[in-house]
């Protein structure tokens, strides 16, 4: 039996379909959503409204959203840099986590004496050296011995959390609190060293979901407009290319991949300086910020200002989800929606690269 | 008759807008080592793999001894006795030489017995005189030795006709000697041996019989003893036909040296030395066409000259300045423009547009891009210019170039190159795969970047187009230069000879 429809590939792919295709994705998921919510007996309007309300409506929801979405607009940015040179680097988990350690190193050592605006400066450049010489291990490993990159930076996400153990919890490090007894914590930074939090338009806006935004448009100036983003492009799509006009892929390879680990390293900076205040090993290692923001960099197309509202997008599904989750709405059914989108928006990736045909017409000529 | 082991008769095989093998008649007979002898695209590789069962024939038929066959499959042609040895190895490396010759044999058991097998094998070896360990892994073994492996599998599969396809590319001498020993033994059994090849002292040395095949069509086939390597190769390249050479408005200056080469030596991507001591001059505005079989370090000198290639040593130099070994943007900068073989994906990004194609040379400059930003603007209409001037059909500077077809890709590459105002071109097949009108265009382009004083070094399979450009011709064979004539005395005869490896006195 011939399947009733094939795909065929699409010979251009129209601009429109950028954001036709999220769009109906999104459309087909709330269906079939809605259908699983009808077979556990739940109003699907109403959930879909509690969800929305929750995530993105109702007063404080935007807080909460916001808060969420800043770390994963880091690692979405951080996985889009590199997968636009077709480096896999997943490494976003650790790189944030090594960012964290850098920044409350920074901000523990600096804190009491030196000038407030000084202190943040130090604390962001701190998370992105630190994220970006523990992506470098990637880079240089990849450009010299060409290793998988996929392998080694997963690898480094386990070394990076048995780190955060140790200094927590395993040492008397500088960055323990030596008067936690019982069980052990990081050591409180100083309130001087509280990254600020602006109000805009009645809701509050963390100081590191502005220098995500700032370093999404940086990063789209870079692939859209630079010297090095044209090279990036031009040895992403054909290495020969690039070494015929002498493009230095291998000294590429570690820039870009050490710029990357910056953006996460950022992340985990902000994580210090935004919201923990200290370095929160657990808390860190909770949320799998660095494996969402592949997701995010995938639903965004790599895009890095279209990272940005993704990463909203799923902080806001993210914090309905909890607010949903109760007695009568198990934690698996929520679990089960935010997949279902998430899913079916990968799925219409493939719908933007071909396009669906019907079979029938080719039968009924050969019946004829 | 009764000794033949294989007849191939008027097979015909077609490839969307080429044939490939246009009535080829081919009979070899049991026993023998019977070559078949023509250039790249003569149509050696399409029969064999007609014979081998990948393709099926359009047309004509194909008899093992006498009998009519029909090969659905490799497989099936193995099965019937057919072997072949590829020119690139089909072996798994960590994998024994025991193990490699009986994977895929469907005799093999469930349970390997790796001694009994071990004993077989190297038995075999030694019936035919390969000196082949069969414990040993494959990544250990020499290239030479893996070939014997790849000789063993056919064999151990029980093949009554070998082909070997081109299998002293990637021999020393010394091994080649060994390969024709053993080839001898497996012919004294009253094995059949069809041994590809373009080179034409080998064939002369290890054949009994000779098929020349040119333009997918068979010349004839002689008697080894019957012959000369002469005639092989006026039957390979054709009687030359009067063709009218390119008329200059400006004569070339060989005088006046542009690109100058000394002793350059360079090893090909798996660490072999592809180059020995290349020596060689392109005046100004002059052609100097270089001849030869693909595969005898042409890529390799353009490569190097571009700077995309370290040479070993030697030295090159662009108008008198040295330039710095394997380094591209240096080679850019000192006047080297290079189209390469591979247009679409070596001198082209093929996913990015016309537009960013054409600035792939000079976005670093000033004119393009500033504080390291690019000028979009000035890329587009720096574009824009070039398409309308080197005439390239598109839709516009935003499409992507794999979009072009042939020779309006061949037109993008040329417009760039061009634009650098290069002192010295290096031009790799520059009209392979272009329709008539393309090439009448990109040959028109050459000779008229040499008029304006650029230097051209013409790289080509096409004889007819070397002699028909070129002001001078060099012949590659084997990594070396092995003789440099001026155009108007060369003969096809005579570069045919030169470019199957037959030693001539050099005409300087």
């Amino acid at each position: 039996m011939k399947s009733p429809i094939r795909l065929e590939r699409r010979l251009e792919q129209p601009r429109w379909l950028n954001w036709a295709i999220p769009l109906i994705s999104l459309l087909g998921a709330l269906v079939v959503g809605g259908l699983v919510l009808l077979a556990t007996g739940k109003n699907p309007l109403d959930v879909y409204w509690r969800i929305l309300d929750r995530g993105f409506l109702s007063e404080r929801s935007i807080t909460g959203t916001l808060r969420t979405a800043t770390p994963l607009a880091f690692t979405g940015l951080c996985a889009a840099a590199a997968f636009r040179l077709g480096v896999i680097n997943i490494g976003g988990e650790g790189q944030l986590y090594v960012g964290a350690v850098g920044a409350a190193l920074v901000g523990l050592w600096m804190g009491g004496s030196a000038p407030v605006g000084i202190t943040i400066i130090v604390m962001v450049v701190a998370g992105m050296v630190f994220g970006a010489m523990y992506a470098s291990i990637v880079g240089v490993l990849r450009s010299q011995f060409n290793t998988n990159e996929i392998i080694t930076s997963l690898m480094l996400n386990y070394i990076a959390g048995i780190i955060l153990n140790y200094l927590i919890f395993n040492s008397r490090s500088y960055w323990r609190d030596p008067r936690s007894v019982g069980f052990p914590s990081g050591k409180p930074l100083e309130e001087r060293t509280h990254w600020p939090t602006y109000e805009l338009f009645g809701f509050s806006v963390a100081f590191g979901f502005l220098l995500a935004i700032a370093a999404a448009v940086v990063l789209w100036v870079i692939y859209k407009r630079s010297r090095l983003g044209f090279e990036i492009g031009i040895i992403a799509d054909s290495p020969r290319a690039a070494r015929y006009v002498g493009i230095r892929t291998k000294w590429t390879i570690v820039a870009v991949t050490a710029m990357s680990g910056a953006l996460a390293g950022i992340g985990g900076a902000s994580q210090v300086g935004d919201f923990a205040h200290y370095l929160d090993a657990k808390g860190l290692q909770l949320n799998n910020f660095g494996y969402t923001g592949i997701v995010v960099a995938a639903l965004a197309r790599l895009n890095p200002l279209g990272a940005i509202l993704v990463a909203v997008l799923l902080g806001g599904l993210t914090n309905a989800g909890y607010s949903l989750q109760g007695p009568d709405f198990p934690s698996g059914l929520v679990g089960t929606l935010q997949g279902l989108i998430l899913f079916t928006a990968v799925a219409g990736e493939i719908l933007t690269k071909y396009r669906l045909r019907s079979n029938r017409a080719g039968t009924k000529a050969v019946a004829a | 008759m009764t000794n033949s082991a294989v007849r191939m008769t008027g097979v015909v095989k077609r490839f969307p807008g080429v044939v490939a093998n246009d009535g080829v008649n081919f009979e070899v007979l049991k026993g023998e080592v019977h070559a078949l002898l023509g250039e790249n695209g003569a149509g050696k590789s399409t029969l064999s793999n007609i014979l081998t069962g990948l393709y099926r024939p359009d047309e004509g038929t194909i008899e093992l001894n006498g009998s009519p066959v029909v090969f659905g499959s490799p497989k099936a042609a193995l099965d019937a006795g057919i072997g072949m040895v590829h020119q690139h190895f089909r072996l798994v490396e960590p994998f024994t030489v025991a193990e490699n010759v009986i994977l895929g044999n469907p005799e093999t058991p469930f349970v390997i017995d790796t001694g009994t097998t071990a004993e077989r094998v190297a038995e075999l070896a030694r019936r035919y005189d390969m000196a082949v360990d069969p414990n040993a892994k494959i990544w250990q073994l020499s290239v030479g030795e893996q070939q014997r492996v790849e000789i063993l599998k056919v064999l151990y599969r029980g093949a009554q006709v070998l082909i070997l396809d081109e299998p002293t590319a990637v021999l020393t001498p010394i091994e080649a000697e060994a390969l024709f020993r053993t080839l001898r033994a497996m012919t004294a059994e009253g094995r059949t041996v069809i041994f590809i090849s373009h080179k034409l002292d080998e064939v002369m040395s290890v054949s009994d019989r000779i098929t020349v095949l040119r333009g997918g069509r068979t010349v004839g086939t002689v008697n080894t003893r019957d012959t000369s390597t002469r005639e092989l190769a006026s039957m390979m390249v054709g009687r030359s036909v009067e063709f009218s050479r390119v008329v200059r408005q400006s004569p070339a200056d060989p005088g006046n040296v542009v690109l100058s080469l000394t002793n350059v030596n360079c090893e090909d991507d798996r660490g072999r030395q592809a180059l020995h001591e290349v020596t060689v001059t392109v005046g100004r505005g002059e052609i100097v066409g270089v001849a030869g079989v693909a595969g005898n370090g042409q890529r390799e000198l353009a490569e190097v000259i571009a700077g995309m290639r370290s040479s070993t040593g030697g030295t090159i130099t662009v108008s008198g300045n040295e330039v710095p070994n394997g380094r591209a943007r240096a080679a850019i900068a000192g006047g080297v423009a290079h189209v390469p073989e591979d247009r679409l994906h070596t001198g082209l990004a093929a996913g990015h547009s016309v537009e960013d194609n054409m600035a792939l040379k000079n976005y670093r400059t000033p004119l393009l891009s500033r504080f390291g930003l690019l000028k979009r603007n000035v890329i587009t209409s720096q574009a824009g210019d070039l398409v309308s001037k080197y005439d390239v059909k598109t839709p516009d500077t935003a499409t992507p170039v794999r979009l072009l077809s042939g020779g309006n890709v061949q037109k993008v590459l040329l417009a760039r190159e061009f634009s650098t105002n290069p002192r010295v071109l290096i031009a790799a097949s520059p009209t392979r795969g272009l329709d008539v009108g393309a090439i009448e265009t990109v040959r028109g382009r050459l000779v008229e970047a040499a008029d304006s004083g650029v230097g051209i070094l013409l790289i080509s399979e096409d004889l007819e187009e070397i002699m028909s450009l070129a002001d001078r011709i060099v012949v590659m064979y084997e990594g070396r230069l092995v003789a440099d004539i001026p155009a108007s005395q060369a003969t096809r005869e005579q570069l045919g000879l030169l470019m199957g490896g037959a030693k001539m006195e050099v005409t300087r």
